[in-house]
């Protein structure tokens, strides 16, 4: 699960890490307030950020044909300004695809004097299966055309679950980042501070991009992490109440939303040919096929387990609820399911949605013979395919024709 | 010889008193396994359809009926534990079927478990079968939820990521007269006990298995591992089929493990890495079998 930056503040906040004074706004109304304030407490510019779960917003566009998603603003004027243009509309940037992502909040935050940007994260090394903490003085560049070209420049700390990241392995990477004096120190605990939140909320992800050497009005040197991203594992919502409490269904797609309530695992993609399989990596390979045919997936679409005619039936309206679809295949291994209980469902389900798009349907194992029969002679159009080839085959073909 | 389990390896079915727990347990019995005892904290003394009694600790259990290996089917806040309790108990063999399991959890686990003696398969996992020599492969163990009919006793091992795409390639083994040693679902999760390679290693050892199949998906580095073991030291026929060449990056394609970020983890990669090392590689999974048995 995503969670936007200013949420994602909010966690690193309350594991002791620095960030940028702020507040969330989703009326253009209280912009000016929210900037008054931070005038008070004697910051001299905001920055009005837009929260979407995608990066590049700073050099994004919106369709209004206003340009930027992060704005640097003097006067509270300017800044409700710029609410006003970005709330509400459509910011388009390179991470969001052309179609873009509606800005429903934004961040109103003290602008900081940045004299260094690092690169920090905390993710899943998947290797050593251990969290690792990495770093890189090439704070604002995106990381993997730093570990592309300069590899050299990314520092690497290996955690010990048994005991957590340990101060001395912070002050390590506070030390490879070039920083001294006392630096070092404050560096360390904001690290510190972020790996605690990574372990505490059970994160996947924890990226600051960037990690700053920030100076105040008396030019007193501090680090900050000026920017957020979070990701959660889904696996451990269950216990962080907190958390679950920050999803936002706007930045989901309403088909993907629709089919988590049924329990199908769905996700929407360009081409025009939907697959509904059970098994996620027999679903994988179902999309794969369709490709190696020449047709193109709409779709990933696994029912798991439970093949029922009631989730055949909510996979089938899903599936249409995609006006690219122009040809369904069912590609269904019947392991502890029988074949039959199966055709049934899918006749049921083709029925009850009226479906009259081109079907094909390829069922393998246990009662498999009386399975194809039900299709057969259901008087519905089914195609029935042999192997998964053939099933691939006939459904890219009937979907050119 | 086959790996991990015979036909006559005691396991035990930690969660039996669940749904999916007795289902699966009542499945293996049918198929011949000898599932001894099952474990529910607070049941003890009660029995599973009156033939398989039931304990409060695996300790006890082991301790009762000599069993060596766990079917795990306890929901996900309690697996790790449940791992634990298996390893801590001194089974050689811990099969957790549990999808859904907190990352950071097995993370702790495979920490804990370092220096231990117990194998862990899994998570989210369709467990394993050696097949048996009775009508449909009867007789053999089967220790997860696989449909046993499908396999056939023979020479060929199998080790996948994904479950139904391994009963495809079981199936397609099957349907040409070819058998299978032993069928080892390693699982979907990003962190798990056991990997392509340490199945490998176990089937270049084994006697029995005269060449591998083995299924991967994007997401991590394993296979890419094991193509690198199998171009040193590989002594039999490898196919393989790497399931997610169309998916699209940063998205987790069902499975936890099933996610290709910062352009690591792609199919392409997987698949030219195991290419390099001579495994012959099906282009879609209606061949699976068919490459195998090409190279053999």
């Amino acid at each position: 699960m995503n969670i936007h930056e200013y949420q994602a503040k909010e966690l690193l906040a309350q594991c002791g890490v620095a960030v940028p004074p702020g507040e969330m706004c989703d009326q253009p109304d209280h912009a000016g307030a929210m900037v008054r304030k931070l005038f008070d407490q004697g910051h001299d510019r905001v920055v009005v950020k837009s929260q979407i779960h995608a990066g590049g917003r700073g050099k994004g566009t919106f369709k209004s044909g206003f340009k930027g998603g992060v704005k640097l603003c003097k006067t509270a004027a300017e800044a409700e300004d710029n609410a006003r243009a970005m709330l509400g509309q459509v910011l388009v940037t390179k991470q969001t695809g052309p179609e873009g992502r509606q800005v429903n909040k934004i961040l109103i935050a003290a602008a900081q004097n940045i004299q260094k940007e690092f690169y920090l994260a905390v993710l899943l090394d998947r290797a050593t299966s251990r969290p690792v903490v990495m770093a890189s003085t090439e704070g604002g560049m995106d990381i993997e055309e730093v570990a592309e070209k300069t590899p050299e420049k990314i520092v690497r700390e290996s955690v010990d679950p048994a005991v957590g990241l340990m101060p001395y392995q912070a002050r390590k990477i506070a030390v490879r980042l070039g920083l001294k004096g006392a630096l070092i120190g404050d560096a360390a605990k904001q690290i510190l501070g972020v790996y605690r939140a990574f372990w505490e909320n059970d994160a996947s992800l924890v990226e600051i991009n960037p990690l700053c050497v920030i100076t105040d009005r008396d030019g007193k040197e501090s680090v900050a992490a000026v920017d957020a991203k979070v990701s959660l594992d889904d696996n451990a919502l269950y216990r962080h109440k907190n958390i679950q409490a920050m999803r936002d269904i706007n930045e989901e797609a309403p088909l993907e939303i629709e089919a988590s309530k049924h329990d199908l695992n769905y996700i929407k993609l360009d081409g025009n040919i939907a697959c509904l399989v059970n098994g996620a990596g027999l679903a994988m390979a179902t999309m794969d096929i369709i490709k190696h045919f020449g047709g193109s997936p709409a779709n990933f679409l696994d029912v798991g387990g439970g093949a029922s005619k009631e989730q055949v039936t909510a996979a089938f309206q899903i599936i249409l609820g995609d006006p690219n679809v122009h040809g369904i295949l069912v590609n269904i291994f019947g392991g502890i399911m029988q074949c039959d209980v199966i055709a049934a469902g899918i006749v049921a389900a083709v029925k009850e949605t009226g479906l009259t798009l081109p079907l094909v349907v390829r069922l393998e194992g246990n009662n498999v013979e009386i399975g194809k029969n039900i299709l057969q002679n259901s008087g519905l159009p089914i195609i029935s395919g042999g192997s998964m080839a053939d099933a691939a085959e006939k459904v890219v073909k009937a979907v050119a024709s | 010889m086959a790996i991990l389990v015979q036909p006559d390896t005691k396991v035990l079915v930690q969660g039996i008193t669940g749904g999916f727990g007795g289902r699966h347990a009542r499945l293996s019995l049918d198929y011949g396994s000898q599932i001894v005892a099952g474990v529910t904290p607070g049941k003890g003394g009660q029995s599973f359809e009156k033939t398989v009694p039931i304990f409060d600790t695996v300790r006890q259990a082991v301790s009762e009926t000599g069993a060596t290996a766990s079917a795990i089917f306890v929901p996900p806040p309690f697996a790790a534990d449940a791992i634990l309790e298996g390893v801590d108990a001194g089974l050689a063999l811990v099969v957790c079927i549990t999808e859904g399991i907190p990352v950071n959890d097995m993370v702790k686990v495979k920490r804990a478990m370092e220096g231990s003696k117990t194998r862990l398969i899994g998570p989210n996992c369709p467990g394993l079968v050696t097949p048996g020599t009775g009508k449909d492969s009867t007789g053999g163990c089967r220790i997860g939820i696989s449909p046993g009919y499908i396999h056939k006793r023979g020479n060929i091992g199998v080790v996948s990521r994904s479950g139904t795409l391994t009963y495809e390639a079981v199936w397609q083994l099957t349907c040409r007269g070819v058998g299978q040693s032993t069928c080892v679902g390693i699982g979907g999760d990003p962190v798990n006990g056991t990997s392509h390679l340490d199945a490998l290693k176990m089937f270049n050892d084994d006697p029995d298995t005269h060449g591998v199949i083995m299924i991967g998906e994007i997401g991590g580095s394993a296979e890419e591992e094991a193509a690198a073991w199998i171009k040193k030291h590989g002594k039999k026929p490898v196919a393989g089929f790497i399931a997610g060449a169309t998916a699209p990056p940063g998205r987790r394609m069902g499975h936890a493990g099933a996610i290709v970020s910062g352009g690591k983890g792609t199919a392409k990669a997987k698949i030219e890495a195991l290419r390099d090392a001579g495994v012959g590689i099906a282009d879609t999974p209606s061949v699976m079998a068919d490459t195998l048995l090409k190279m053999m």
